[in-house]
């Protein structure tokens, strides 16, 4: 049952990357191009995909906490650190640098696969290579606790 | 502004949206798709099917919408392959060093209100700004 409503929610995750053309590299790239500004070409359609998804999962994560579990499987596992540290910092700093070169952040770079097109299975195996990359290298070396499976947000 | 596309944004919005509510309230989790890759590269017994199963339905995303609406435009690439390898390692070590990307902190993070996640936005929002300017206004590419 929990891997039927994972699959589920995948396919609608899935379907509005693409939906909204967040699977589109062109497209975030001209987001985030503020240079254009200036002269009248900024796209800023991106925008609204976060105005919306927030619309709708702010209320769930409001029910979530007034009910405190999930409505399946076994606990609630919803991250609770508020603490500012360097690695929140300086990974989302290099992670905003990456998606800024390409146009691809990681959803997207999965969704994308499903286009055939070489660039995404070189981006993907790239970014999974990072992510090992940190998780059994630079994660033990700069003496990281270990994570759960979500990670910490 | 005649890239300008609104409506399908917003429809997309609202689906990734319900998605992530959907795994929150019935399976009690975030959905951070850089969360459920490294928990699949790293996996536990108990969360991988699930994870495996998320990633599975996000492939299989298009080929949905192509079955409801019709043919999906095929995206454009513009980087060359070396930028899309280092832009790659750039996001994935990014996204598990800063605990998130745009879904799990963008998404999740701030629909909770996480200072954390707040922080990280804003911080990534920046530097993806900061690195369009320089490839594109500064350096041409």
């Amino acid at each position: 049952m929990r891997v039927f409503v994972a699959l589920v929610t995948g396919l609608l995750f899935g379907m509005g990357l693409t939906v909204s053309r967040m699977v589109d590299p062109a497209k975030v790239l001209s987001f985030l191009d503020f240079g254009s500004i200036p002269t009248g070409t900024w796209d800023p359609s991106l925008a609204f995909v976060m105005g919306g998804a927030l619309a709708v999962t702010a209320p769930a994560y409001y029910f979530d906490r007034l009910q405190g579990k999930p409505l399946i499987g076994h606990i609630l596992i919803i991250p609770t650190r508020d603490d500012i540290d360097w690695r929140l910092a300086s990974g989302s700093v290099i992670f905003g640098a990456g998606w800024g070169l390409a146009g691809i952040c990681p959803g997207p770079a999965i969704t994308a696969l499903s286009f055939g097109m070489h660039e995404f299975y070189v981006f993907a195996a790239a970014m999974l290579m990072g992510m090992a990359l940190y998780q059994y290298i630079l994660m033990p070396l700069t003496g990281g606790a270990p994570r759960g499976a979500q990670g910490t947000v | 502004m005649e890239n300008f596309t609104p409506w399908s944004a917003l429809a997309g919005g609202i689906l990734i949206g319900l998605a992530a509510a959907i795994y929150v309230i019935v399976l009690g989790r975030v959905t951070g798709i850089s969360g459920i890759l490294g928990g699949i590269l790293q996996p536990s017994r108990t969360e991988v099917g699930v994870q495996i199963a998320f990633v599975a339905g996000l492939i299989a995303g298009p080929f949905a919408v192509a079955l409801i609406s019709g043919p999906v435009a095929l995206p454009k690439v513009t980087g060359s392959y070396p930028v899309l390898i280092a832009a790659g390692l750039l996001v994935g070590i990014g996204a598990r060093l800063g605990g998130g990307c745009t879904s799990g902190h963008g998404i999740c993070g701030n629909a909770r209100l996480s200072p954390r996640s707040i922080l990280a936005t804003v911080l990534f929002m920046g530097a993806g700004i900061a690195m369009v300017f320089v490839t594109r206004r500064l350096l041409g590419m």
